[in-house]
């Protein structure tokens, strides 16, 4: 995936573990952004207001 | 035809994506979980150890990250705390190996680290499920946000309460007001690490409830701070594996955007639900686990594969039902502050 299925040594590694890193950032910061907008409206329905 | 995106099966997205949402769920909700319910998933797959080891290892790193995050805003890691449990717990985990390879250098390694590995899990669960049951807590609900907030010495378990009157110096102040000597906080991470080292597991089902039981650190910054810890040695340990190009992102990738979801819910969850039902639901999922793990190693020992299903199915079961457990238990308090409200508007 992503072109790095041969990706080794530390390089390699950096490489991966940086996609993987950055990945969980965006993920943080993208679902952050979802909870603010529908957040609120999700937990008035679980509540059942 | 076969939709791909990225090169990849959409429905092998999705079902790492499925699956990614219950771990993450169970990880932010009990800073422990990941590589545990990962590993074995991934072997049974028919992905080779070292990639189901290896992707384990990567998805908790990154679920770790997201997950600490998510504690750190609602204020309820330490990182002091977590500092010096890496110090301690590195030391020990060290230790820990020597004492594992001199066990493997007289044949009887496997043996004793399964008894001891089935006898931890079974005897914390056990431990956990029995306080949590047993507490006459005054059963009030939530969590208080605060994590600064002084923690009633009611709520600090007595072994805790033990290791905090050693006052050897220099002392450390924890979040929630306890004050403990460093050396203790350091003995407590020593011997967690010894532990891991030597089952050669993560430690988060260790390591979390030492926090609680040992130090007296409340529930929600233990789990908080345990995953802090778990950022830097999932983290090194990926890297570790990466240079050997064993962690699979085909598996990773799809696996976070999941349990990036659940581990925001179950860190929110941690805030909603009542400490001692934390307690009650991580004890059940640590027995279970125990049993999985004893089905598995006994399905070795005879040559049964079979068994290693059975193993899987028990782990994902348990899984499923605890996580369940939580989001009803989540939703079910939710609608208990909200009848609450209105009856006080009334």
């Amino acid at each position: 995936m992503f072109g790095l299925e041969n990706a080794t040594g530390i390089d390699g590694a950096l490489l991966v573990v940086g996609v993987v890193l950055v990945e969980a950032i965006i993920l943080y910061v993208g679902y952050g952004i979802l909870e603010r907008i529908f957040g609120p409206a999700i937990v008035d329905a679980l509540s059942g207001k | 035809m076969t939709m791909e995106l990225f090169g990849v099966a959409v429905t092998l997205l999705a079902m790492f994506a499925g699956f990614g949402v219950l771990i993450g769920l169970l990880f932010g909700f009990f800073g422990m979980g990941g590589s545990f319910l990962v590993t074995p998933a991934l072997m049974v797959m028919g992905y080779e150890t070292d990639v189901a080891v290896a992707s384990g290892l990567a998805f908790v790193f990154a679920t770790s990250v997201i997950a600490t995050l998510k504690h750190r805003d609602l204020g309820q890691v330490d990182y002091k705390l977590g500092v010096l449990m890496i110090a301690g717990t590195t030391a020990g985990i060290e230790v820990g190996k020597l004492g594992l390879h001199a066990l493997q250098a007289i044949g009887l390694a496997d043996t004793v680290v399964s008894v001891i590995y089935v006898g931890l899990l079974g005897g914390i669960g056990v431990f956990i499920t029995y306080n949590a049951v047993t507490d006459d807590g005054d059963g009030d609900g939530g969590i208080s946000h605060d994590a600064d907030a002084e923690v009633d010495a009611d709520d600090i378990p007595d072994i805790a309460k033990k290791i905090q009157s050693y006052r050897v110096p220099p002392m450390m102040n924890l979040r929630g007001g306890i004050s403990v000597s460093l050396w203790m906080i350091l003995a407590v991470a020593f011997a967690t690490g010894l532990l891991s080292g030597f089952l050669g597991v993560g430690g988060g089902f260790i390591r979390m409830p030492a926090l609680f039981y040992l130090i007296g650190v409340p529930v929600p910054i233990a789990v908080g701070t345990d995953l802090f810890e778990i950022v830097f040695s999932g983290g090194i340990g990926s890297f570790l594996y990466a240079m050997d190009g064993a962690v699979d992102l085909e598996i990773v990738v799809p696996l976070l955007a999941g349990s990036a979801l659940g581990a925001r819910l179950g860190a929110a969850a941690t805030s909603l639900v009542d400490e001692d039902e934390i307690k009650v639901y991580f004890g059940v999922m640590l027995l279970l686990g125990s049993l999985a793990v004893a089905v598995r190693k006994i399905g070795n020992w005879f040559d049964v594969p079979e068994l290693q299903t059975v193993s899987l199915v028990i782990i994902l079961g348990a899984a499923t039902l605890v996580a369940g457990a939580v989001v009803v238990s989540s939703v079910r308090e939710l609608r208990s502050e909200e009848a609450a409200a209105a009856s006080a508007a009334d």
